[in-house]
This record gives structure tokens, C-alpha cells and sequence, in this order.
């Protein structure tokens, strides 16, 4: 089973978007219309949550998976299979892969569910409840 | 229209019946044509939970039938490839009180006496045989010879044998007219949507739809469907590991009532997602979802396996049993018309029932003495025109 | 959330069956609810959204847009106006408006419909809503296309990195390929490169020239035609490289998008042998299109059609009726069009539904509904065009090697696909489902049936149509819900019941809801 870490490096060729975040090449909009990607950290109205295990900042009524892709987080599921990595596709809540464990509970539409101060979003294994399985 | 070279045998029905008549049938050496106005396993075959059962049948031609089946399905398990999920997983029976629990160790007790494993098991050991049992029951029977395919994959997998034995396959053609000798004399072959194929046997095997091919025939069968929902949850680790169902099973496949019946039966796939069954209810051709149905299934299950509450449902579907008045196929000869044959009417229990089925029909077209006795399912019992049966004792 | 099972089985607001029932909240939902507020019906609205927009006015949560005041998008006046007008009639009762409410089926009951809905991410079991009328806006959602690499982060829907922009102010990478086909992309690119995002490449599989060869319609569609222009002077504005004829057919990277493969493709959408060139980039945004969301349509009975674009849509006739009595739809639903012929449908679609229940056309608005009508026909038209430009050629199924996964919920790759149809004889998505998976998984199909459909059928099948889904439930129900919608609990008869916790107590709820 691939586990996922968050990458401390950028992707190709973007440098991280805040230093000392997760960062990889995904970014946050600063606004549209306006250039350059902006951070969430630099904002004073954002708080914490954690992704398996680091600190992740989200501004107030971002989704799970928009904090994630601010933060240079592109994946947080696993496959059943295959054990690949998968994060946000279809960014409407139809296709499913960026189903992620929150607060314990799996298959979460990351897409969908808005970012809570003090959630505990972890990167969802295969069907997200090993536990179940004596 | 296009006249082929004539064949012995054309099969009418792509699903899992057919698919086991045309695997027997070319393996004897016969040449065979196996017509669907569809795909394969288009119908009740692709509906189906692919259950090989005896836990479920009294003693009777049908538990003789399931049996002989069984044995088939080991064997072959053996041949074809591993993607039909041939699963010897045995079935778990399990009573709420203390009143089914007598009643389903009495059933147990006659089925042992024909041939069928069959072990008690207490209250506290059931937790150990399923986990995620509700607690609280007052104990079931195993039964493991109870095993599960994928039955689809059986059937697509059982007809691209028989089409390496040499069958011929034409998907996507409708059996328009069955035409014999003229002035009442046998079989000559079929007229399809695309051609005409002449073959000295026509055996049916359309499921659910049995009733209009033999009237293609100008023979009646009272097939009708009888309609089951199953639903289908998120995919989840192994939660239940046999055939999971509730004593009042089988009362309600045994029941002849239209009404809806429903009675929980769990069981896990091997790719994750778990499957609740099972309604019956005699609705017609009805496709539109029944929500006081799948509710109902819903909650048995979750009594049943109180786990499964918290889980989604991401699916439902539903598939039409053929149903003959009786609960018995229609497997053999039609004495109305030389060179028709009937393989169909097997109701919930088609996957399972399949092989023993296409052997018997490839035995008598090969004139040879079939395995079991064939007159419990003769095709002709339900018409008043034919005076005289070997079935009266079956049938009550 | 309606914690009981009388709560949860009554009619919303515990009133009797609405006048019309309009699903979804999206420009047509919107259009549709207020107009045929205006006309004096009872409405309910039923949205699965938090908000009401759709995908087209999706826009930041109130929270974000209070903390990020410059990121709301440019006020989209038409949508305001809606907005007011629902708000309006929310407040003398008009309009009940559900939000966060998924309709997973809708049964007859009498001379009513049934919707029934589940509420939430885990999809807990809500309120049902009786009505006499349905109006069908459920929207679309985007057609995919696979090809080697498309499943590794970072790989998104162009419509998933517009709404992920749009409601989260967000961007998957720095240097973004948008890639498929459609003007969506065209869109995309612009609002991606407004955001920040470098923008490399547009790759467009179809040519714009196909568009040529309709003057007429174009000329009806001066809006499109602006439209086209505006984009296209803001995409060479940012230096965005328009490259027609092309399809992204790899991407590499391990775990993440480090580069792309740009072919050149003849007109079957075949990739030009030898014509691959690499593109380096951190994401791509790719799409073909949308497709109508029908499974509500389906499961009612509503008679479709193929569009010009290849996939289902409903059959409407110009009263926006569709072949089940009672039954309106208005949108995407009837074929992808977007926003303006999405908003034209749902005011015709009320005006319609307005003039049955009075009994006759409506003298006051005939005029109106006339302009609506020639509206329609120019935009359908155009619709139709757009659709026959972009429809995918059969050559893409070159793209997709045997490794390719084509089912991205259940791991199914195109060579399974593939022998399915060679070695078990399976001609149609159906059939192939049963024997790979392909479109079992979360998604039930909804991002691989369009694929799993062309890779069934054989080259002499010519264009057979593809028949949509039957997908019940609509969406993802609690075992629980489903239970709870069950009125005949008997404890006797379930197994265990009296002493099982969380199961059927006595005429009660028939699964236990957790916290």
C-alpha cells in the first residue's frame, strides 16, 4: 500500500506557495482577476486543521480538497487495487475520487465537505474502514 | 435471408441455462446455435446474486436437481478460468426465535436425510461463524455446500467454451418464429431476425420470457416473472463471509403468493461491495424502483448485520425471475411438438440449477438415459390437454 | 435533519402536495421556480448545493467571499435578479427552497410524484416532497475521455478546476495545460490565467472551422460569436498557445503531473504517428464536454434521444414536456447549451407548466413566450453545432492503451475492456459492466460510461446510440435512510430485532441514524 506524504518539494519547476506549509505546485488563486497565487497563510481569517498528521490552513467556508490544493496537497485517497493516489477531479461532487477520511470517517467528498478548525482529515486507504476487518 | 448449413441444435437464450445447454450440448459432438435477441447474460442471468444453493430446497426433484448441479458446478469450477469468483463460501441459515429455530432444524433434518450437509449451530457460536451478527438470535443452521459464482462471468465464460467446442453464437438476433413438419410434425429449425437456421432440435432457454418462445412453438408455458430487488453497498473489507439469510427465506420461495415477500439475504462480494436481497413479488415486467420495497430490505439487512447501517447503498437493481406455478423448471422434451426441448422456469435458483440442467437436456438430445428422472419437470404438466403426469406427488 | 421517521416521512413543511416540484437550482432550476412563482404556483426548489447557482453561478461560500471581498466573481446581473426575485418569493411562502437536498428517487404515489431525498455527505435520509408536477433541472456534469496518465494528481476536469476556482479560489498547479474539447476549455483557460495560473497550452481536439460551415446559425448566436472573439483575444493576450487538432495523449510523472504529451489527431480524432511533443507543466484541466444528468429522467420513464454530440439527452417537445405526463425539464437535460438557453428553457418550462394548470395558453405572457420560443430555436441550433464540432472522433479510442484505466473508481483498464468485447462477446456498456466492473465503483458510471460505451461497440455498429443508465438511487443513501423509509418494520418477523440495538423497534425507525 503506497501511503502518501505530503511533498515537501514542488512538482515541476513552481516553487512552494508558503513557506513552511506543505507545498507542492498546486496553489491558491489569490482572486480573480488578480495575478500571482497568494497563500491562505498569509490571510489572518484562516485556521488549522490536519492532514495526516501536519497542520494545513484553510480560509472559512473552503472545501477540504481547496485547502489541500492551496496547500500543494494533490492526493489523499488510495485505491483499492492498486494502491494509487488520487485527490480532486471533477471538482463537483459526481466522480467520487477524492474521497477522504475525516475525522474517522471515510469516503468523504472532499470536494464537497467544507474545512472545520480542528478536523482531523487523514489520506483514505482502499475502502476506508480496515477497521471493520478483524 | 441468408439459410446457414442446418445444425443439430439451436439454443434460444444467451443466459446462464443456455450457456450450460449449448457447453454440454457441443461437447457431446452435437453442432449448436445459440440465438439472443440480446447479449449474453442480458436478462435474469445478469440480475442474478450467483448463487448455487441447496440450503434452501426441501427434499424433492429440486434438491436432487441442485445436487447433481453442484457437483457440475465443483468440476467445472475447475476448468474454466478463475474470474467466474467461484466461491465455496456455504450458507448460513440463522432463526430470530425459538419457533423458526424448531422449524428450521426440523427442514435441516430431512435435507441431511437427502444428501445435504447440514450443522447446528448455538447461539454462541454464531459470532464466531459471523462477526457481525445481531446478537440476540436463537442459532442457525450451515450448510457448506452452498457456494457463489460471478454470473455473468459463469455464463459468458460456459458459452465462449462451448463456441471453442464449436458453437456458434448470434447475439443481437430475435427468434421470430419456431416452424415444424407441416401438419403438426417435429422441430425444423428457426426463423431469427437476421436468418433462418434449420436444426431438428430447438431447445429454449429464455429465462423469464420461456412462455413467449414456447408460444413461438404454438405450445403454452405458464412462465411469469417474479420480480427481486438487490441492493448493492459501497465497497467494504470482508464483513460476511457466507450466504447470510434469515429461516422465513424459505417460506417466501416457496410461496406461490403475486404479494410482495421479503426476507433479508446478505452476502459479500469478492470485490467489496455487499449484496442485500431478497423481495419477490409478482408485478409484471415492472422496472421502475419500489421504495417500500428496498426500504424494507434495508431494514431487514440492518437487523440482520446492524454494521451495515452506517454503510451506503450506491445501487439497486432488480431482475425478473421465471416463474412456473409449481417452482419446478421446465427441463426435457415438449410431448406436443417432437424436437422441442425446455430448459427455463428455474426461478431465483437458474445459476445454480444451470449445469445440471444442460446436461440432462444434452443427454436426451444424445439419446442417452439422463442423471435424474426428468418427469417432475416435464414441460407439458400445466397443459389440461395433456391428460396424464408423473408430477401430482411433487406438486403439493 | 429530521431525526425521526414521522419527521422524515411527512411532506416537507408537512403541507400537501406542491404544484410544482423543480429540481435543481442551477439557471434553469432558478429561471423555472421564480417564473412559475410568478404565475401563482406553490414551488418547492430541491437543490443537493448549499447554495443556489449550479455549477454555471457557483461562487465562494458567504464565509470566503467575506474574507476574500475581491474574489466573489464579476456580478452576474441576470443572477442577481433571480436571486432577488427567490429570496421574494421565499418570504410570502411561494417558494420553499431546499437546500442540501439530494433527490435520490422520485416514485408515483396517486396522482403525485414522491421525491424522495437524503441530506449530507453520508446521504442521511430526508424529507420527501409530494407534488403534483416535476421540473426536471438536474444539469450536467463533464464527459471524460481516458488516455495513459490521466488518473495521476494533479490530472483534473476542466469544469473541476473552474469549480474549484470558482468556489474555493484555488488552482491545481502553476502551469496548467487545459486540454479536450469544447468551448468550455476556452473559458477555463481564461479564468485560470486571470487567477494566476500560467496557462502553456490550449489543446483542442475538434477545429474551430467546423463552425464555418454553419454561417447561419452563427449569425443568430452574435452572443456566442462575441463571446468566442472575447475569449480568444484573452487567451492571445496571456499567451496562451491555441493548438486545434491536438489531444493530450499521455501524462507523465509518478505520483504527480510533471509533463504532457501533445499529439496532433486527424479528423477521427487518431493520434498523427510520430507528432507527440512534450509540454512540461504541474496540471492539466481536461475535458470533452458535458453530459445531461438523467438518472431522475431515467428512472421516471422519460424518453431520450442522441444529441449531436453523442451522448443521451431528453426527449422535449417545445412546451419543454417530456414523454412522462406531468413531467417538465429544462436545460442541460435536453441537451448541452448552457447558460442562456439553460435560463430561456426554465422560464418556457414554467410558462408552460403555468398554462396547464390554468387550463390554456396565457394570454398576458404570449409575447413573452414567443420571444422565448425563437430564442430556443437559435440557441438549440447552436447547441446542436457545437455539439457535431466537438463529438469525440472514434479515432480517440487509440489513445487509451491496454494499461489505460478507463473505470477510475474500480481500477478497470481498456485492454479488460477490450477482451470483454473480443474473447466474452460483449457489444454494449451494460454487458461490459457485468463482466469487467467498468462503471460499478462510487461514480456508477457517471465518469466512464460515455468511454466504456464507444470501447463496447464495434466500428459496425456505426452510431448506435448509447442508452443512459438506469442509476438508482441518484446518489449515495444510508443503509439507515433506506430503512427508514420502511413502514412495515415488524419486529416479529426481522431477525433479532427485539434485542438488536439500532434495528427496527417496534413501528418505529428501521435503522438506527448515528450521531
Amino acid at each position: 500500500m503506497i501511503r502518501i506524504r505530503v511533498r515537501t518539494t514542488a512538482g515541476s519547476g513552481g516553487s512552494a506557495p508558503g513557506a513552511g506549509r506543505p507545498g507542492g505546485s498546486a496553489g491558491s488563486a489569490g482572486s480573480a482577476g488578480a495575478a500571482g497565487a497568494a497563500g491562505p497563510a498569509d490571510s489572518g481569517a484562516g485556521f488549522e486543521f490536519s492532514f495526516d498528521g501536519l497542520p494545513v490552513r484553510a480560509l472559512p467556508g473552503q472545501s477540504i480538497a481547496a485547502a489541500l490544493w492551496a496547500a500543494g496537497v494533490l492526493s489523499w485517497r488510495t485505491t483499492r487495487l492498486n494502491g494509487r493516489p488520487r485527490g480532486a477531479f471533477c471538482g463537483i461532487g459526481s466522480c467520487y475520487d477524492c474521497l477522504a477520511s475525516v475525522n474517522g470517517a471515510p469516503n468523504n467528498r472532499a470536494c464537497l465537505v467544507p474545512a472545520r478548525p480542528g478536523d482531523t482529515v487523514t489520506t483514505q486507504e482502499g475502502n476506508g474502514r480496515a477497521w471493520l476487518q478483524e | 435471408m441468408p439459410i446457414r448449413q442446418p445444425v443439430d441444435v439451436v439454443v434460444v437464450g444467451a443466459g446462464v441455462v443456455g450457456a450450460a445447454c449449448a457447453y454440454y450440448a457441443s461437447r457431446s459432438g452435437l453442432s449448436v446455435a445459440v440465438v439472443d435477441r440480446g447479449p449474453v447474460a442480458g436478462g435474469t442471468t445478469g440480475a442474478g446474486e450467483g448463487n448455487l444453493l441447496v440450503s434452501d430446497k426441501a427434499p424433492g426433484p429440486e434438491l436432487d436437481l441442485a445436487l447433481l448441479s453442484l457437483s457440475l458446478w465443483r468440476e467445472l469450477a475447475e476448468e474454466l478460468p478463475e474470474d467466474i469468483e467461484f466461491d465455496p463460501k456455504g450458507g448460513l441459515v440463522v432463526a430470530a426465535g425459538d419457533a423458526s429455530l424448531g422449524a428450521l432444524s426440523a427442514s435441516a433434518e430431512e435435507q441431511r436425510a437427502s444428501g445435504v450437509e447440514a450443522y447446528h449451530v448455538t447461539p454462541d457460536r454464531l459470532r464466531d461463524v459471523e462477526p457481525h451478527l445481531a446478537p440476540g438470535l436463537a442459532g442457525g443452521i450451515l450448510y457448506p455446500q452452498d457456494c457463489q459464482v460471478q454470473p455473468a462471468l459463469a455464463a459468458a465464460r460456459l458459452l465462449h467454451a462451448a463456441r471453442r467446442a464449436g458453437a456458434l453464437f448470434l447475439p443481437g438476433e430475435e427468434v421470430l418464429e419456431i416452424y415444424g413438419e407441416p401438419g403438426g410434425g417435429g422441430v425444423r429449425g428457426v426463423r431469427t431476425s437476421r436468418r433462418e437456421l434449420a436444426a431438428a432440435v430447438v431447445v429454449n432457454a429464455a429465462g423469464t420470457w420461456g412462455g413467449r418462445v414456447a408460444a413461438l412453438a404454438g405450445v403454452q408455458l405458464p412462465v411469469q416473472p417474479r420480480r427481486g430487488f438487490v441492493l448493492v453497498t459501497e465497497p467494504l473489507p470482508p464483513l460476511i463471509r457466507h450466504k447470510v439469510y434469515a429461516a422465513e427465506y424459505m417460506a417466501d420461495v416457496a410461496s406461490g403468493s403475486a404479494a410482495l415477500q421479503t426476507s433479508p439475504v446478505v452476502e459479500g462480494t469478492p470485490a467489496g461491495p455487499v449484496l442485500i436481497g431478497a423481495s419477490r413479488e409478482r408485478v409484471g415486467f415492472e422496472r421502475t424502483l419500489s421504495v417500500p420495497v428496498v426500504a424494507r430490505l434495508a431494514a431487514q439487512a440492518s437487523a440482520l448485520f446492524p454494521v451495515l447501517a452506517d454503510v451506503r447503498v450506491l445501487r439497486t437493481y432488480h431482475g425478473f425471475r421465471p416463474y412456473l406455478p409449481d417452482h419446478l423448471p421446465a427441463i426435457g422434451p415438449d410431448g406436443r411438438m417432437p424436437g422441442l426441448f425446455h430448459a427455463c422456469g428455474h426461478e431465483g435458483a437458474g445459476i445454480g440449477l444451470a449445469l445440471a440442467t444442460g446436461s440432462l437436456i444434452a443427454s436426451v438430445i444424445s439419446g442417452e438415459k439422463p442423471a435424474l428422472d426428468l418427469a417432475p419437470f416435464a414441460p407439458d404438466r400445466f397443459d389440461p390437454l395433456v391428460p396424464c403426469h408423473m408430477t401430482e406427488e411433487w406438486a403439493s | 435533519m429530521p431525526g425521526s421517521r414521522s419527521e422524515a416521512r411527512a411532506p416537507a413543511g408537512g403541507r400537501a402536495a406542491t404544484g410544482l416540484a423543480v429540481v435543481g437550482a442551477g439557471p434553469a432550476g432558478l429561471a423555472a421556480a421564480v417564473t412559475a412563482a410568478d404565475h401563482g404556483l406553490d414551488v418547492t426548489v430541491v437543490d443537493a448545493a448549499a447554495a443556489p447557482g449550479g455549477q454555471y453561478f457557483r461562487s465562494p461560500p458567504e464565509e470566503l467571499a467575506a474574507v476574500r471581498p475581491g474574489a466573489a466573481p464579476r456580478g452576474q446581473r441576470g443572477f442577481d435578479d433571480l436571486l432577488t426575485r427567490l429570496t421574494a418569493h421565499r418570504a410570502t411562502g411561494r417558494v420553499r427552497y431546499l437546500s442540501g437536498h439530494h433527490v435520490w428517487t422520485a416514485a408515483r404515489t396517486g396522482d403525485d410524484w414522491a421525491l424522495h431525498t437524503v441530506t449530507g455527505q453520508a446521504g442521511e435520509g430526508g424529507p420527501m416532497v409530494l407534488t403534483r408536477r416535476i421540473l426536471l433541472a438536474t444539469g450536467a456534469y463533464e464527459r471524460q475521455l481516458p488516455f495513459p496518465g490521466w488518473t495521476i494528481p494533479g490530472v483534473v476536469g476542466a469544469a473541476g478546476a473552474q469549480a474549484m476556482l470558482k468556489s474555493g479560489l484555488v488552482l491545481p498547479g502553476r502551469r496548467v495545460v487545459v486540454a479536450g474539447s469544447g468551448p468550455l476549455l476556452q473559458a477555463v483557460a481564461v479564468s485560470l490565467v486571470q487567477a494566476g495560473a500560467r496557462v502553456p497550452a490550449l489543446v483542442e481536439a475538434a477545429g474551430y472551422g467546423g463552425y464555418a460551415r454553419a454561417p447561419r446559425v452563427l449569425a443568430a448566436n452574435p452572443a456566442k460569436l462575441t463571446e468566442g472573439l472575447r475569449h480568444g483575444a484573452a487567451l492571445a493576450r496571456a499567451g496562451v498557445r491555441v493548438m486545434s487538432h491536438s489531444a493530450v495523449t499521455a501524462v507523465h510523472g509518478a505520483d504527480r503531473v510533471e509533463a504532457v504529451t501533445v499529439s496532433r489527431v486527424d479528423r477521427d480524432w487518431r493520434p498523427v504517428p510520430g507528432s507527440g511533443r512534450t509540454l512540461v507543466c504541474d496540471a492539466l484541466a481536461v475535458g470533452h464536454g458535458l453530459t445531461p444528468q438523467l438518472e431522475l429522467a431515467v428512472e421516471i420513464g422519460c424518453d431520450t434521444t442522441v444529441r449531436a454530440d453523442g451522448s443521451p439527452a431528453l426527449r422535449l417537445d417545445e412546451r419543454l414536456r417530456t414523454s412522462v405526463g406531468g413531467v417538465w425539464a429544462a436545460g442541460e437535460p435536453g441537451g448541452i447549451g448552457g447558460v442562456g438557453l439553460a435560463l430561456v428553457e426554465g422560464e418556457l418550462a414554467a410558462h408552460a407548466v403555468a398554462a396547464e394548470v390554468r387550463g390554456g395558453p396565457l394570454r398576458e405572457t404570449a409575447g413573452r413566450v414567443r420571444s422565448l420560443l425563437r430564442a430556443r430555436r437559435a440557441q438549440r441550433a447552436f447547441a446542436e453545432l457545437m455539439g457535431a464540432v466537438h463529438r469525440p472522433g472514434p479515432g480517440w479510442r487509440d489513445w487509451a492503451d491496454d494499461d489505460t484505466e478507463v473505470c477510475r473508481c474500480e481500477e478497470v483498464t481498456a485492454g479488460r475492456i477490450r477482451t470483454a468485447v473480443t474473447e466474452l462477446g460483449a457489444s454494449d456498456a451494460r454487458t461490459v459492466k457485468l463482466f469487467t466492473r467498468a462503471g460499478m465503483g462510487w461514480c456508477q458510471g457517471r465518469t466512464c460510461g460515455f468511454a466504456v460505451h464507444e470501447l463496447a461497440r464495434s466500428d459496425s455498429d456505426g452510431a448506435r446510440a448509447p442508452t443512459p443508465d438506469r442509476r438508482m438511487p441518484a446518489c449515495p443513501v444510508l443503509l439507515s435512510a433506506l430503512a427508514g423509509e420502511d413502514t412495515t418494520a415488524d419486529p416479529e418477523e426481522v431477525a433479532g430485532a427485539s434485542e438488536t440495538p439500532g434495528a427496527a423497534e417496534p413501528g418505529g425507525n428501521g435503522g438506527n441514524r448515528l450521531p
